[in-house]
Order: C-alpha cells, then structure tokens, then sequence
C-alpha cells in the first residue's frame, strides 16, 4: 500500500498499510519508542482502505483489511483512522493467535510477578492498568493476557492504553503530556485518548511474569472484595477469551493450571484511590 | 424389549480438574469443555470401565433404586447423552 509502518507488541510483528498518510503518522508518534518487527517481517498485516475509489478523496471513509476482517463492521470516517488501526490489530491478535492462551484483561508487573485485571469492558481494568504504571508498575498490557500454554507464564502485550472518557482526566493529572496520543473527540465509544505505555515497561516487553493473582475488579461499587472461586473463575476466563476453543486441550490444561495456581478476587471500588489501595493489599498477601 | 446400557469414553479421552466444587472436562475427542458437578464424574467413571444399565448404575453408584433416585439418574444421563459424553447401546 502507499503508506506503511511496522512496529513490534511484546512478541507480536505488525505491518499496517494504509492509503492515506495521516493514519500511519498517528502511529507512528503513539507507537515512537517500540521497536520494529525482528527481521522485519511481521506475524500480521493490516490494511486501512478507501470503501470505494470516491471515498478516498470525498468524505475518506475507511474499511479494515487484513489476515482477518469482521464482514459486518462499519466503515470508519479517515478522522477515526488511528483507532481504526488499533481495532484491526485487535483483531489480528484475537482471531489469530495461536501460540499463547489470550484473556481479555490488563496485566500488570513488579519484578518477575504479575497481576491479571479481567473483566467486561467498562469495569476499570485499562485505566487501572495505567493507574498502576504511574504508580511505578510494569505495564505488561491492558487488551490481552499473554498465557503461556507450556509455562503458565505472562508475556508482556503493552499496547498504547485506549483510555475513554473521565479516564483521561485521571491519567491526565499523573502522566506527563507528552505521553499521550491526540485527543478523540465523539468517537462511538465517546472520547478516547491513547496513554504510550512508560520507556521501562516497553523496554521489558520481551520478559515474562508469574501471576500470583487474578482479580475481576468493578469500578463505580462500594468498596467490597470477594474470593472467586476456581469453578466461577475458570468459567468467567473461558468467556474473556478469545481464543480457548481453538487451543484445544492446550487451553484447557493452561486455564486449569492457572486456576489451580493462582486465586482469584473480585474487587469493587467506588473511585480509583480506594481500588489502588485493595490491589496493594492483595498484592502484598500473594507474597 | 431389553433394558439399554450406557457406556461413555475410555478414561484416557477425557481431561478431568476439580475446581472448588465442581469438576471441568476436557473431552479429547470433540475438543468440548464440560463443567460438571457430582454425581457426573462418578457416572462417567463407571460407565468408563463397563457398560451398564440404569439399575447396575445405581448399584455401582451406591444408590437406591426408588422413584425419586432412578429419575435424577436418568436425567443426568439424559443431560450427559446430549453432551456426547453417554452413549447407549
């Protein structure tokens, strides 16, 4: 395509062609401190292309293209070209991978140990995620935990955090500026403003972590906590991922080591202080 | 008309974790996750090793054959057959 950027996400190479250039800048400010696919050829390709030969030059409207496509998605105005891009990366991961065990869920570090943050969309986990990094957490991801079927372990997927909404006010007053992507103004998922993960996590995107804990944190509660049980828990996880089925008895034996292994939490909180705090307590216990 | 027998997958084709309660299975064969509770991995367990009647069942299973116990068995059977983990003969 006329306009190309590669960029590589903890193990995963990307190559996002496009045929407009605006898109392609976009990403490649966000994506400025990570590095290129290993040998320069990517695992997937994504494609942002005009509907039809008018809608590149009169009100751009872009289509995604790539290894795996959604027949039914809507068509995107060129504005919203950045967070097309970011949805069709998703898509390559979620459909595509075949290796690690996927959970839709944040993960964050301290050394060689990691949390999982697991829940519905809307339940805090990103800006959780991004709380915590300010906090001096490694910031593993916030779209998808890497389970490594053989080892059980987390590998780091630290995409740029999608924050929406009152999300960037909160991480406005902790990051710099300069972290941040532009501003989105009444996109479908109202505004959205990307947060670039810090230089430490995305220099350790290639080191694995133990979890030591799972939590299902819900933001907007009174503040409560509760053991989940592994049957709740693994029941819940086989939904939040997107690809346990075609692992087959790989992702069966990964999520059940997982249960057996490591407990899970639900955590409600009625603002991002008091989450904070219930997170450094179950931290410290997994110890 | 003779009584049926259920049989269900060598041992070997199922991936059996206990989880708190309940019991999750991975069935080798269709690839499908089941999340059972007592008495399934028990029934799956006897009809495993010999191909049985609804009455042998109850036997193996310690149960007694009255009007209450012999229903449940069969819908669990019934539950268990459409799951493709029973099979009759």
């Amino acid at each position: 395509m006329r306009h190309q950027f590669s960029v590589k996400v903890g193990p995963r190479g990307f190559r996002i062609g496009s045929a407009w250039r605006a898109p392609v800048d976009a990403l490649a400010t966000l994506y400025r401190d990570y590095p290129a696919p290993e040998g320069g050829i990517p695992d997937h390709s994504v494609r942002l292309e005009p509907t039809s030969f008018l809608r590149r030059f009169i009100r751009p409207s872009l289509a995604l293209g790539g290894g795996y496509t959604l027949p039914e998605a809507a068509p995107l105005p060129l504005s919203l070209g950045l967070i097309a891009a970011e949805m069709a990366m998703n898509l390559q991961v979620a459909l595509g991978e075949r290796h690690y065990l996927l959970l839709h869920a944040a993960t964050v570090a301290k050394g060689d140990k990691a949390i999982i943050l697991t829940g519905e969309s809307g339940s805090g986990k990103s800006t959780m995620s991004a709380v915590l990094m300010s906090e001096g957490w490694r910031f593993m991801g916030d779209e998808f935990a890497l389970v490594d079927p053989e080892t059980g372990m987390l590998h780091p997927f630290p995409r740029p955090v999608s924050l929406k909404n009152k999300a960037v006010d909160v991480l406005s007053e902790r990051v710099k500026p300069d972290r941040f992507g532009p501003l989105m103004r009444a996109t479908p998922k109202g505004d959205i403003r990307h947060l670039i993960p810090d230089r430490a996590s995305l220099a350790a995107m290639d080191k694995d972590a133990r979890p030591v804990a799972i939590l299902f944190p819900r933001f907007g509660q009174e503040n409560a906590t509760r053991p989940v049980g592994q049957g709740e828990c693994f029941v819940r996880l086989t939904q939040a991922s997107t690809n346990y089925t075609a692992l087959g008895e790989r992702g069966f034996t990964a999520l059940s080591r997982l249960m057996s292994t490591v407990p899970a939490t639900a955590i409600d909180y009625p603002d991002t202080k008091t989450g904070i705090a219930q997170v450094n307590r179950i931290w410290d216990a997994a110890q | 008309m003779a009584e049926p027998r259920f049989t269900a997958p060598p041992a070997d084709c199922l991936i059996s974790v206990r989880l708190d309660g309940i019991t999750a299975l991975y069935h080798r064969s269709s690839g499908m996750t089941h999340i059972v509770a007592e008495p399934v991995p028990e029934i799956l367990a006897a009809l495993a090793a010999a191909p049985l009647t609804a009455g042998e069942l109850l036997l193996a299973l310690g149960l007694d054959d009255d009007s209450e116990t012999r229903p449940a068995l069969m819908a669990r059977i019934d539950e268990l057959e459409g799951g493709g983990l029973v099979s009759r003969q």
